[in-house]
Protein backbone atom coordinates (compact mmCIF):
# COMPACT_ATOMS: atom_id res chain seq x y z
CA UNK A 1 0.00 0.00 0.00
CA UNK A 2 3.00 2.56 0.70
CA UNK A 3 4.56 1.70 -2.41
CA UNK A 4 1.48 2.56 -4.32
CA UNK A 5 0.40 5.44 -2.80
CA UNK A 6 4.10 7.15 -2.81
CA UNK A 7 4.61 5.83 -6.51
CA UNK A 8 1.34 7.75 -7.15
CA UNK A 9 2.74 10.87 -5.11
CA UNK A 10 5.65 11.15 -6.62
CA UNK A 11 3.72 11.78 -9.97
CA UNK A 12 2.24 15.05 -8.27
CA UNK A 13 4.58 17.97 -8.78
CA UNK A 14 4.05 21.33 -7.94
CA UNK A 15 4.94 22.44 -11.20
CA UNK A 16 2.57 20.27 -12.92
CA UNK A 17 -0.68 21.78 -10.84
CA UNK A 18 0.55 25.12 -12.00
CA UNK A 19 0.67 24.54 -14.98
CA UNK A 20 -2.42 23.12 -15.62
CA UNK A 21 -4.18 25.75 -13.83
CA UNK A 22 -2.26 29.15 -15.31
CA UNK A 23 -3.12 27.35 -19.07
CA UNK A 24 -6.35 26.34 -18.36
CA UNK A 25 -7.16 30.05 -17.29
CA UNK A 26 -5.52 31.45 -20.43
CA UNK A 27 -7.72 28.74 -22.71
CA UNK A 28 -10.65 29.68 -20.77
CA UNK A 29 -9.91 33.65 -21.02
CA UNK A 30 -9.06 32.88 -25.08
CA UNK A 31 -12.70 31.12 -25.34
CA UNK A 32 -14.36 33.98 -23.20
CA UNK A 33 -12.98 36.90 -25.35
CA UNK A 34 -13.16 34.63 -28.62
CA UNK A 35 -17.40 34.28 -27.76
CA UNK A 36 -17.64 37.57 -26.65
CA UNK A 37 -15.22 40.00 -29.53
CA UNK A 38 -15.34 37.40 -32.61
CA UNK A 39 -17.26 37.16 -35.48
CA UNK A 40 -18.12 34.29 -37.75
CA UNK A 41 -20.39 31.37 -36.58
CA UNK A 42 -18.80 28.55 -37.92
CA UNK A 43 -15.12 29.18 -37.56
CA UNK A 44 -15.90 30.56 -34.05
CA UNK A 45 -17.50 27.15 -33.35
CA UNK A 46 -14.30 24.93 -34.58
CA UNK A 47 -12.45 27.35 -33.15
CA UNK A 48 -14.30 26.86 -29.51
CA UNK A 49 -14.04 23.43 -29.83
CA UNK A 50 -10.30 23.09 -30.53
CA UNK A 51 -10.12 25.14 -27.08
CA UNK A 52 -12.01 23.21 -25.24
CA UNK A 53 -10.51 19.88 -26.46
CA UNK A 54 -7.10 21.47 -25.84
CA UNK A 55 -7.92 22.43 -22.22
CA UNK A 56 -9.78 18.88 -21.57
CA UNK A 57 -5.82 17.66 -22.65
CA UNK A 58 -4.14 19.88 -20.54
CA UNK A 59 -6.37 18.66 -17.50
CA UNK A 60 -6.19 14.93 -18.04
CA UNK A 61 -2.46 14.93 -18.60
CA UNK A 62 -1.50 17.38 -15.49
CA UNK A 63 -4.71 17.36 -12.93
CA UNK A 64 -5.56 13.65 -13.68
CA UNK A 65 -2.08 12.16 -14.64
CA UNK A 66 -3.76 9.99 -17.35
CA UNK A 67 -0.15 9.32 -19.19
CA UNK A 68 0.70 7.72 -15.25
CA UNK A 69 -0.16 4.51 -15.79
CA UNK A 70 -1.06 2.33 -18.40
CA UNK A 71 -4.21 1.32 -17.61
CA UNK A 72 -5.67 4.82 -17.03
CA UNK A 73 -5.05 5.37 -20.70
CA UNK A 74 -6.54 2.49 -22.11
CA UNK A 75 -9.92 2.98 -19.69
CA UNK A 76 -9.99 6.74 -20.65
CA UNK A 77 -9.08 5.77 -24.10
CA UNK A 78 -12.42 3.41 -24.51
CA UNK A 79 -14.52 6.04 -22.86
CA UNK A 80 -13.55 8.41 -25.65
CA UNK A 81 -14.23 5.66 -28.44
CA UNK A 82 -18.39 4.99 -26.51
CA UNK A 83 -18.45 8.93 -26.37
CA UNK A 84 -17.67 9.58 -29.85
CA UNK A 85 -20.05 6.73 -31.05
CA UNK A 86 -22.98 7.88 -28.46
CA UNK A 87 -23.18 11.91 -29.12
CA UNK A 88 -21.59 11.42 -32.78
CA UNK A 89 -24.71 8.51 -33.59
CA UNK A 90 -26.92 10.11 -31.70
CA UNK A 91 -26.48 13.72 -33.90
CA UNK A 92 -26.57 11.77 -37.27
CA UNK A 93 -29.38 10.04 -36.39
CA UNK A 94 -31.56 12.99 -34.99
CA UNK A 95 -30.93 15.18 -38.15
CA UNK A 96 -31.85 12.44 -40.59
CA UNK A 97 -35.03 12.56 -38.57
CA UNK A 98 -35.06 16.13 -38.74
CA UNK A 99 -34.47 16.52 -42.44
CA UNK A 100 -36.79 13.29 -43.50
CA UNK A 101 -40.02 14.37 -41.41
CA UNK A 102 -41.04 18.09 -41.94
CA UNK A 103 -43.66 20.03 -39.40
CA UNK A 104 -45.81 19.24 -42.51
CA UNK A 105 -45.91 15.65 -42.54
CA UNK A 106 -46.00 15.63 -38.70
CA UNK A 107 -49.42 17.46 -38.34
CA UNK A 108 -50.74 15.59 -41.66
CA UNK A 109 -50.02 12.18 -39.74
CA UNK A 110 -51.12 13.89 -36.50
CA UNK A 111 -54.38 14.85 -38.16
CA UNK A 112 -54.85 11.41 -40.06
CA UNK A 113 -54.74 9.87 -36.42
CA UNK A 114 -57.30 12.70 -35.09
CA UNK A 115 -59.89 10.95 -38.28
CA UNK A 116 -59.54 6.98 -37.24
CA UNK B 1 8.55 -12.22 9.87
CA UNK B 2 10.18 -10.12 7.97
CA UNK B 3 8.49 -12.10 4.97
CA UNK B 4 4.97 -11.58 6.32
CA UNK B 5 5.46 -8.26 6.54
CA UNK B 6 6.33 -7.88 2.77
CA UNK B 7 2.99 -9.75 2.34
CA UNK B 8 1.19 -7.86 3.79
CA UNK B 9 2.39 -5.26 2.06
CA UNK B 10 1.88 -7.06 -0.91
CA UNK B 11 -1.37 -7.15 -0.41
CA UNK B 12 -2.40 -3.57 1.03
CA UNK B 13 -0.58 -2.62 -2.59
CA UNK B 14 -3.00 -4.36 -4.84
CA UNK B 15 -5.76 -3.46 -2.77
CA UNK B 16 -5.37 0.03 -2.91
CA UNK B 17 -4.31 -0.60 -6.53
CA UNK B 18 -8.07 -2.54 -6.99
CA UNK B 19 -9.63 0.35 -5.37
CA UNK B 20 -8.36 3.12 -8.06
CA UNK B 21 -8.59 1.40 -10.72
CA UNK B 22 -12.32 0.70 -10.20
CA UNK B 23 -12.89 4.53 -9.01
CA UNK B 24 -11.45 5.08 -11.99
CA UNK B 25 -13.37 2.76 -13.90
CA UNK B 26 -16.28 4.69 -12.48
CA UNK B 27 -15.43 7.99 -13.57
CA UNK B 28 -15.47 6.92 -17.25
CA UNK B 29 -18.88 5.54 -16.91
CA UNK B 30 -19.86 8.87 -15.30
CA UNK B 31 -18.29 10.58 -18.81
CA UNK B 32 -20.44 8.27 -20.72
CA UNK B 33 -23.38 9.44 -18.65
CA UNK B 34 -22.75 13.10 -19.11
CA UNK B 35 -22.03 12.27 -22.97
CA UNK B 36 -25.86 11.57 -23.26
CA UNK B 37 -26.76 14.27 -21.62
CA UNK B 38 -24.37 16.33 -23.71
CA UNK B 39 -26.21 14.55 -27.01
CA UNK B 40 -29.46 15.17 -25.80
CA UNK B 41 -28.73 18.73 -25.40
CA UNK B 42 -27.46 19.23 -28.30
CA UNK B 43 -30.68 17.51 -30.35
CA UNK B 44 -32.84 19.70 -28.49
CA UNK B 45 -30.81 23.00 -28.23
CA UNK B 46 -33.35 24.58 -30.64
CA UNK B 47 -36.34 23.47 -29.48
CA UNK B 48 -37.04 26.61 -27.62
CA UNK B 49 -41.00 26.10 -28.45
CA UNK B 50 -41.44 30.15 -29.00
CA UNK B 51 -39.64 30.52 -25.70
CA UNK B 52 -35.99 32.37 -24.90
CA UNK B 53 -32.80 30.68 -26.52
CA UNK B 54 -29.87 30.42 -24.61
CA UNK B 55 -28.37 33.83 -26.54
CA UNK B 56 -31.17 35.65 -24.35
CA UNK B 57 -31.05 33.94 -21.08
CA UNK B 58 -27.37 33.07 -20.23
CA UNK B 59 -25.27 36.16 -18.49
CA UNK B 60 -21.75 35.29 -19.87
CA UNK B 61 -19.42 37.56 -17.15
CA UNK B 62 -21.61 35.55 -14.61
CA UNK B 63 -20.80 31.93 -15.72
CA UNK B 64 -17.40 33.34 -16.37
CA UNK B 65 -16.84 33.84 -12.72
CA UNK B 66 -18.58 30.60 -11.90
CA UNK B 67 -15.75 28.66 -14.36
CA UNK B 68 -12.92 30.72 -12.15
CA UNK B 69 -14.20 29.56 -9.13
CA UNK B 70 -14.45 25.47 -9.95
CA UNK B 71 -11.36 25.98 -11.93
CA UNK B 72 -9.33 27.58 -8.50
CA UNK B 73 -11.00 24.62 -6.91
CA UNK B 74 -9.55 22.04 -8.88
CA UNK B 75 -6.24 23.47 -8.41
CA UNK B 76 -6.05 24.16 -4.70
CA UNK B 77 -7.44 20.40 -4.28
CA UNK B 78 -4.41 19.68 -5.87
CA UNK B 79 -2.21 22.04 -3.57
CA UNK B 80 -3.82 19.80 -0.65
CA UNK B 81 -2.60 16.49 -2.25
CA UNK B 82 1.04 18.14 -2.69
CA UNK B 83 0.62 19.03 0.99
CA UNK B 84 -0.68 15.27 1.96
CA UNK B 85 2.74 14.32 -0.21
CA UNK B 86 4.39 16.18 2.39
CA UNK B 87 2.92 15.05 5.12
CA UNK B 88 1.84 18.94 6.23
CA UNK B 89 -1.57 17.93 7.99
CA UNK B 90 -2.40 21.50 8.59
CA UNK B 91 -2.10 22.87 4.67
CA UNK B 92 -3.98 20.23 3.85
CA UNK B 93 -6.83 21.25 5.92
CA UNK B 94 -6.57 24.66 4.81
CA UNK B 95 -6.51 23.90 1.01
CA UNK B 96 -9.16 21.88 1.57
CA UNK B 97 -11.05 24.30 3.20
CA UNK B 98 -10.46 26.47 0.56
CA UNK B 99 -11.26 24.42 -1.93
CA UNK B 100 -14.56 23.83 -0.33
CA UNK B 101 -15.23 27.12 -0.02
CA UNK B 102 -14.49 27.72 -3.72
CA UNK B 103 -16.89 24.97 -4.53
CA UNK B 104 -19.64 26.01 -2.38
CA UNK B 105 -19.51 29.66 -4.01
CA UNK B 106 -20.30 27.47 -7.50
CA UNK B 107 -22.98 25.82 -6.45
CA UNK B 108 -24.65 28.31 -5.01
CA UNK B 109 -23.89 31.07 -7.93
CA UNK B 110 -25.40 28.24 -10.16
CA UNK B 111 -28.06 27.84 -7.70
CA UNK B 112 -28.85 31.28 -8.09
CA UNK B 113 -28.77 31.37 -11.52
CA UNK B 114 -31.54 28.29 -11.55
CA UNK B 115 -33.27 30.22 -9.08
CA UNK B 116 -33.55 33.15 -11.50
CA UNK B 117 -34.69 31.42 -14.44
CA UNK B 118 -37.21 29.74 -12.78
CA UNK B 119 -38.54 33.09 -11.37
CA UNK B 120 -38.97 34.69 -15.05
CA UNK B 121 -41.13 31.44 -15.66
CA UNK B 122 -38.10 29.62 -17.77
CA UNK B 123 -38.00 26.83 -15.62
CA UNK B 124 -37.55 23.22 -17.11
CA UNK B 125 -41.52 23.22 -18.13
CA UNK B 126 -41.01 25.48 -21.19
CA UNK B 127 -39.62 23.80 -23.40
CA UNK B 128 -36.98 21.28 -24.78
CA UNK B 129 -34.04 23.20 -24.96
CA UNK B 130 -34.65 24.26 -21.10
CA UNK B 131 -35.27 20.66 -19.99
CA UNK B 132 -32.36 19.42 -21.36
CA UNK B 133 -30.52 22.22 -20.13
CA UNK B 134 -31.29 22.12 -16.16
CA UNK B 135 -30.85 18.22 -16.64
CA UNK B 136 -27.58 18.40 -18.29
CA UNK B 137 -26.26 21.49 -15.96
CA UNK B 138 -28.20 20.41 -12.97
CA UNK B 139 -26.61 16.88 -13.13
CA UNK B 140 -23.33 18.22 -12.73
CA UNK B 141 -24.71 20.34 -9.61
CA UNK B 142 -25.72 17.53 -8.31
CA UNK B 143 -22.33 15.83 -8.53
CA UNK B 144 -20.60 18.98 -7.17
CA UNK B 145 -23.09 18.69 -4.41
CA UNK B 146 -22.33 14.97 -3.31
CA UNK B 147 -18.57 16.24 -4.24
CA UNK B 148 -18.73 18.88 -1.30
CA UNK B 149 -20.60 15.97 1.09
CA UNK B 150 -17.67 13.81 0.35
CA UNK B 151 -15.31 16.79 1.36
CA UNK B 152 -16.31 17.70 4.55
CA UNK B 153 -16.53 14.42 5.37
CA UNK B 154 -12.49 13.98 4.20
CA UNK B 155 -11.84 16.76 6.15
CA UNK B 156 -13.48 14.94 9.56
CA UNK B 157 -10.84 12.51 8.78
CA UNK B 158 -8.33 14.26 8.06
CA UNK B 159 -8.55 16.19 11.44
CA UNK B 160 -9.51 13.35 13.56
CA UNK B 161 -7.14 10.78 12.23
CA UNK B 162 -3.96 12.47 10.68
CA UNK B 163 -2.91 11.56 7.33
CA UNK B 164 -2.74 8.21 7.75
CA UNK B 165 -2.33 5.24 4.55
CA UNK B 166 -6.24 5.33 4.20
CA UNK B 167 -6.88 8.60 4.73
CA UNK B 168 -4.35 9.56 1.94
CA UNK B 169 -6.22 6.86 -0.11
CA UNK B 170 -9.37 8.69 0.19
CA UNK B 171 -7.58 12.13 -0.37
CA UNK B 172 -6.72 10.54 -4.10
CA UNK B 173 -9.88 9.28 -5.23
CA UNK B 174 -11.24 12.24 -4.14
CA UNK B 175 -9.26 14.59 -6.71
CA UNK B 176 -9.79 12.18 -9.06
CA UNK B 177 -13.38 12.84 -8.66
CA UNK B 178 -13.12 17.11 -8.37
CA UNK B 179 -10.70 16.90 -10.95
CA UNK B 180 -13.02 15.46 -13.08
CA UNK B 181 -16.31 17.31 -12.65
CA UNK B 182 -14.08 20.27 -13.56
CA UNK B 183 -13.17 18.57 -16.87
CA UNK B 184 -16.85 18.08 -17.43
CA UNK B 185 -17.49 21.32 -16.80
CA UNK B 186 -14.99 22.68 -19.89
CA UNK B 187 -18.05 20.92 -22.23
CA UNK B 188 -20.67 22.38 -20.17
CA UNK B 189 -18.75 26.12 -20.52
CA UNK B 190 -18.43 26.02 -23.99
CA UNK B 191 -21.21 24.16 -25.92
CA UNK B 192 -24.32 25.52 -23.16
CA UNK B 193 -22.70 28.53 -22.68
CA UNK B 194 -20.10 30.06 -25.01
CA UNK B 195 -21.77 28.39 -28.24
CA UNK B 196 -25.18 29.16 -26.74
CA UNK B 197 -24.64 32.61 -26.36
CA UNK B 198 -23.33 33.32 -29.94
CA UNK B 199 -26.13 31.63 -31.02
CA UNK B 200 -25.36 28.06 -32.16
Amino acid sequence: MKAVVAEHERSLTYGKYLGGFLSSVALTVCAYLLATHGSGKGLLEILLALLAVTQFVVQMVLFLHVREERWRLLAAGFMLGVVLILVVGSLWVMNNLNTRMTPQQVNQYLQSQDSL
Amino acid sequence: MNEEVALELQREHEATQKTVIGFWVYLMTDCVLFASLFAVYAVLHGNTFGGPSGRQLFRLPYVLVETFALLTSSFTCGLAMLAAQRRAKREVLFWLAVTFALGALFLGLELHEFAGLIHDGNSWRRSGFLSSYFTLVGTHGTHITFGLLWLAVLFGYVWKRGLTEGVRKRLTLFSLFWHFLDVIWIFIFTIVYLYGSIGI
